[in-house]
């Protein structure tokens, strides 16, 4: 197709508008965290950093952030464990029902939040005796496993089995062909899988409402709970801040690592 | 042991496959179907106690009362609406990322559309909030601004990638052949992009469905499903597991539609 020079100028210009869109916010955000105006006047007449001295020794964000680290580290890994074993299954095997049990992982997350959140709290209040932390890892590792899985498997349907049987014809066991071969090839794929996991462990808040046990605060939750807070107001603009600045660094990780083909939340 | 392991198949898959069904199945499948089932139940308004006898009630009450329909109606055009307008507005910057940026610009325009998407999805609404407080323009509107401002890249990302598979010579040909490029964009790029696009709308579509927190936070006093489902949980499951099975309805449904077209290979 070629594109009149008109045509290729508007498409630039509505791409430039569609970054700005999406970035002025995020940049209304880092500028009100240093605003000194208590009431966050706008433009911003002068600027501070006390918020942000103040947010670091708030303790409701400090108790919030490790409880998110927490959870979002444990629901990793077991999702890393289990996204492993099914994808093994199902890029190395060929059987029935394999396309319902790719349909069964993804599940959790294309089906709507609420409706994961208000299953879960049911049967946990019902017969479990109530919400714990547990709960809530339970919760966050059910839709981190597919996440593991399309890296995992989308890695491993470019990676022939044949190199494994070579190995196994030269007298591997299974275990050590897995050991030495399968698993360095997978690593970073499974890198970018769990790096994916952690972040949407770690920003999840509809989930995380119905499955948090009382008192137990996920910097998430913190945040809704403060949000209507006047006089906390200062406080979630620094934590609002310090995360869209921490965003920028799993996308350049994640980048390094995997191809773009498997970028964005799958 | 190993030797064995070898030559039974079978038994080297049911190990793979051991530990990830069973916890989707006791953590995700098994707690759905009771909600499900709970739908067809009631809760006792004196004590509040569930009453386990199955009845179509909440059924009836759901499809019944004109508000919740009126509710139901709101969030699928909701729905429908974000969905177009992610359509509109990612499909030029698509188009852009992949055909007229220079190779060497692609993976940072991918890079700068995907960043945002790590940024928490609660600061974003926030920030949307403190905007749209300050301009008046709070509700209906706000909710659809916002929710396709936050599933933007999610539709911009298999168009992007639709496009970029795309091969050069069919447009070429079709130049060749006299078209000019709004025909070629018709009759050529459109209907090959069309698994992408389905795609990409299954991402806002669902997401839009769900969310309550959003219109919580910019809506004003709009109520959608997920509100409804939210503020009746606590008081009465039956009801609130029976107005949350319309997403899932309606989001299977889609689903099955889409499988149609091909777009599920696209995820």
């Amino acid at each position: 197709m070629i594109l009149t020079r008109t045509a290729r100028w508007a498409l630039a210009v509505v791409t430039a508008a569609g970054l700005a869109f999406v970035y002025v916010p995020l940049l209304v955000v880092l500028v009100n965290s240093v605003n000194a105006s208590p009431t966050f006047a706008w433009p911003p007449r002068s600027l501070t950093t006390r918020w942000w001295s103040a947010a670091a020794s708030n303790p409701g964000v400090r108790e919030a952030t490790v409880t998110s680290v927490q959870v979002a580290a444990a629901a990793t890994a077991i999702a890393l464990v289990l996204g492993t074993l099914a994808s093994m299954a199902v890029a190395r095997y060929e059987f029935f029902g394999r396309e319902a049990i790719s349909l069964l992982l993804v599940l959790p997350i294309a089906l709507p939040g609420i409706v994961t959140g208000i299953a879960l709290n049911s049967v946990f209040t019902s017969f479990f005796g109530g919400l714990t932390l547990f709960t809530l890892i339970a919760g966050h590792a059910t839709f981190c496993i597919v996440v593991v899985f399309n890296n995992a498997t989308a890695r491993l349907r470019r990676l022939s089995g044949s190199i494994e049987d070579a190995a196994m014809d030269l007298g591997a066991t299974r275990a050590r062909a897995w050991r030495t071969i399968t698993f360095p090839a997978l690593r970073s794929a499974l890198f970018a899988g769990g790096l994916l996991a952690f972040g949407l462990s770690f920003d999840e808040i509809i989930v995380t409402t119905f499955t948090a046990g009382p008192g137990i605060q996920t910097l998430p939750l913190w945040i809704f709970q403060n949000l209507f807070r006047p006089n906390q107001a200062p406080v979630v603009n620094v934590v609002a801040a310090v995360l869209v600045l921490l965003s920028v660094l799993p996308v350049y990780l994640a980048n390094r690592l995997s191809d773009a083909s498997s970028g964005g939340r799958m | 042991m190993a030797s064995w392991l070898h030559r039974h198949v079978g038994a080297r898959l049911a190990l793979l496959l051991a530990a990830p069904l069973t916890w989707l199945v006791a953590v995700y499948l098994a707690p759905l179907a009771l909600l499900f089932l709970t739908a067809f139940w009631q809760t006792d308004s004196f004590t509040g106690l569930l009453i386990r006898r199955f009845t179509l009630r909440n059924v009836a009450d759901v499809f019944g009362e004109p508000a919740y329909l009126a509710t139901l109606v709101r969030t699928v055009g909701v729905a429908v609406g974000v969905t177009l307008a992610c359509l509109v507005v990612a499909l030029p910057m698509a188009l852009f990322m992949a055909k007229v940026a220079a190779p060497r610009w692609q993976p940072v325009l991918v890079a700068l559309v995907l960043t945002p998407l790590w940024a928490s999805y609660l600061v974003k609404v926030y920030a949307w909030r403190t905007i749209f407080s300050a301009t008046g323009g709070l509700g209906l509107g706000a909710v659809v601004v916002v929710l396709t401002y936050l599933w933007l890249p999610y539709m911009v990302l298999p168009l992007y990638t639709g496009l970029s598979a795309m091969r050069p010579s069919l447009l070429d040909a079709a130049a060749d052949l006299g078209a000019r490029p709004g025909r070629s964009l018709r009759t050529v790029v459109l209907p090959l992009l069309a698994p992408s696009m389905v795609a990409g709308s299954i991402f806002t579509f669902s997401l839009s469905l769900g969310d309550y927190i959003t219109v919580q936070l910019v809506g004003g006093t709009t109520q959608v499903l997920g509100n409804v489902v939210y503020q009746n949980f606590s008081t009465d499951l039956p009801f609130a597991a029976a107005v949350a099975t319309l997403p899932v309805l309606v989001m299977v449904g889609y689903l099955l539609a889409a499988r149609r077209s091909g777009a599920l290979e696209q995820l």
